[in-house]
């Protein structure tokens, strides 16, 4: 029971997420469809198939309502209110669309033994930090230095690249750490198959619990793994802020294009709400993957625990796999491999 | 089993960490001509492309100008040269093939900008490296990455200067429900994305037939 509680909390929290997506979805296309300002209806989406089309079309649809929104709010302080609606309902397709954010986060997630109450609170920090860093651009480039677009678009992306090397950094240090477990976890579990599972438990360090149901050690208590706390250790918290800092200091352009918009229309601070308002919406999206992810990798280690030996061979693998996906993807994203995600200057 | 758990496992990890498909972040409106030499080969494109006001907004930040909100096409000017040497970057967005022979295009000349309604429009010519004749061309305008939506204008969308007798120009807008586009699209989409040629599914295709 102990153990199936949070998971039925877990679903039920997804299933809560999904249902306050489909009700601000349909509330945001009934604000839309009354209010004078909303402008023409976008014209039909091109049709691209399954979730990815429908996702684009949505983000397309609100990034589009964005602009004529802040126009609006210039005149009519009300429109302030739809373009909070709207920009939080952005936030939370745009995160949900493919990008590195969430897929950095929930991979780092899986390759350190992390709750999913911290994959939460990272998620919203990274969201904040983005959020933050695209408020500074346009705050300082725009706002006091008033230089030109060229200037900002460069600056964007210098801290985009930035970005991308942390990320490899980042993914190499995990994959140095992770891979050295695996091969000692690896090493350790060769010379093991004439001692069949009696002894495992002396010559593991891993965390095999065959046989151990009931024996009730100081080790493992009374549960059948490692508790994701413990794992995480002290120091946990400073790993995690390097996270932030490679997923979060890459500022949103989308959000760059709003803040100096609302900036030329006199109404800065509206921008930066959206903004902040954006980030909180991608914030819940990529928290939501983000313990899907632990949650995954839960499951996995509770099937994997009843195996001797290989069970935490599978573990130590993921989790070296996970490392490697930090590692790909900040490279992949260096090296122009995933050439979508790069700021256009025009 | 351990297989079975393991590619599960893999297809979660997946489901958040398939690539990246950005959403347009620029949309572009084009009126396209295609400029034809009197002995029937095509010399070059002319484009004007209508920047959406948010991100017209975006390109004339810093810019500094006599009369405020009014913008000259001198003033412009360092822009649209900014615009330009950009744009190579990306092949001006602008694919040419003739009778199935891909066509190079030279850099931009005849460039300017100009300011109304908000929106800034941007006028270019691509030279053709050699100038081609082809009993069919096709043109794709489009962003490959789909940060630029480009979407031919409704009104007069293209045309052909100086093209020989009988030529035959048909458009094919992405979002006018081809088959073809969709097919593509959930085949890119269960190959885990083949994000390189996302944008692929929204080309503008202008097709040339002559005689």
């Amino acid at each position: 029971m102990r153990r199936v509680l949070p998971i039925v909390r877990m679903l039920t929290a997804c299933a809560a997420f999904i249902s306050l997506v489909i009700a601000i979805d349909s509330a945001a296309h009934i604000a839309m469809a009354q209010t004078p300002f909303g402008g023409p209806r976008p014209a039909p989406e091109p049709q691209v198939g399954g979730v990815v089309g429908w996702l684009l079309a949505r983000q397309s649809e609100f990034y589009r309502e964005i602009s004529a929104t802040i126009r609006a709010a210039k005149s009519d302080g009300s429109a302030v209110w739809t373009l909070l609606v709207i920009s939080f309902a952005y936030g939370i397709f745009h995160a949900a669309g493919p990008g590195h954010g969430k897929a950095v986060i929930s991979s780092y997630l899986v390759a350190n033994q992390e709750t999913a109450w911290r994959g939460i609170v990272l998620s919203f920090a990274s969201a904040l930090m983005q959020a933050l860093v695209a408020v500074a651009i346009v705050a300082i480039g725009a706002w006091l230095l008033n230089v030109t677009a060229k200037t900002m678009c460069g600056a964007e992306k210098a801290i985009e690249i930035a970005s991308y090397a942390l990320i490899a950094i980042f993914g190499a240090r995990l994959v140095w750490t992770k891979g050295g477990a695996f091969i000692s976890t690896l090493q350790a579990g060769r010379p093991q198959p004439a001692f069949a599972s009696a002894h495992h438990h002396h010559h593991h360090q891993v965390h095999d619990h065959h046989h151990h149901d009931h024996v009730h050690d100081e080790h493992c208590g009374h549960s059948h793994g490692p508790v994701p706390d413990e794992l995480a250790g002290p120091g946990g918290w400073r790993r995690g802020l390097a996270a932030i800092l490679t997923v979060g200091i890459r500022p949103c352009s989308g959000a760059i294009l709003v803040l100096v918009f609302a900036l030329a229309q006199g109404i800065f601070w509206a921008g930066i709400a959206a903004t902040f308002v954006m980030g909180l919406g991608t914030a819940i999206t990529v928290a939501t993957i983000a313990v899907v992810a632990v949650f995954a990798k839960d499951v996995a280690r509770r099937l994997s625990e009843g195996r001797n030996g290989s069970g935490a061979l599978i573990m130590r693998g993921i989790e070296f796999g996970a490392a490697g996906l930090v590692l790909l993807f900040g490279a992949g994203l260096l090296f122009g491999y995933i050439a979508a995600e790069r700021t256009t200057c025009l | 089993m351990r297989i079975a758990r393991l590619a599960l496992l893999l297809l979660l990890l997946l489901c958040g960490a398939t690539g990246a498909q950005a959403h347009p972040h620029v949309w572009i409106t084009s009126v396209s001509e295609l400029l034809y030499a009197p002995d029937g080969t095509l010399t070059g494109v002319r484009h004007a492309w209508t920047f959406d006001d948010m991100f017209s907004t975006y390109a004339l930040q810093g810019i500094a100008t006599q009369q405020k909100g009014v913008y000259t096409r001198e003033e412009l000017a360092p822009l649209a040269q900014t615009n330009a040497e950009s744009l190579k970057e990306f092949s001006y967005f602008t694919f040419a093939k003739a009778d199935g022979k891909k066509e190079k295009f030279e850099d931009p000349i005849d460039y300017f900008l100009d300011y109304s309604n908000g929106q800034l429009t941007l006028h270019f010519t691509l030279p053709a490296k050699t100038p081609f004749r082809a009993k069919q061309l096709v043109l794709d305008v489009f962003d490959r990455s789909f940060f630029i939506d480009f979407k031919m204008a409704d009104k007069d969308p293209v045309k052909l200067v100086g093209a020989p007798e009988g030529c035959k120009m048909q458009l094919q807008r992405p979002n006018d429900g081809s088959v073809n586009a969709q097919a593509m699209g959930e085949q890119t989409f269960a190959e885990g994305g083949a994000n390189a040629n996302f944008g692929m599914m929204f080309a503008n295709k202008i097709t040339v037939d002559c005689p």
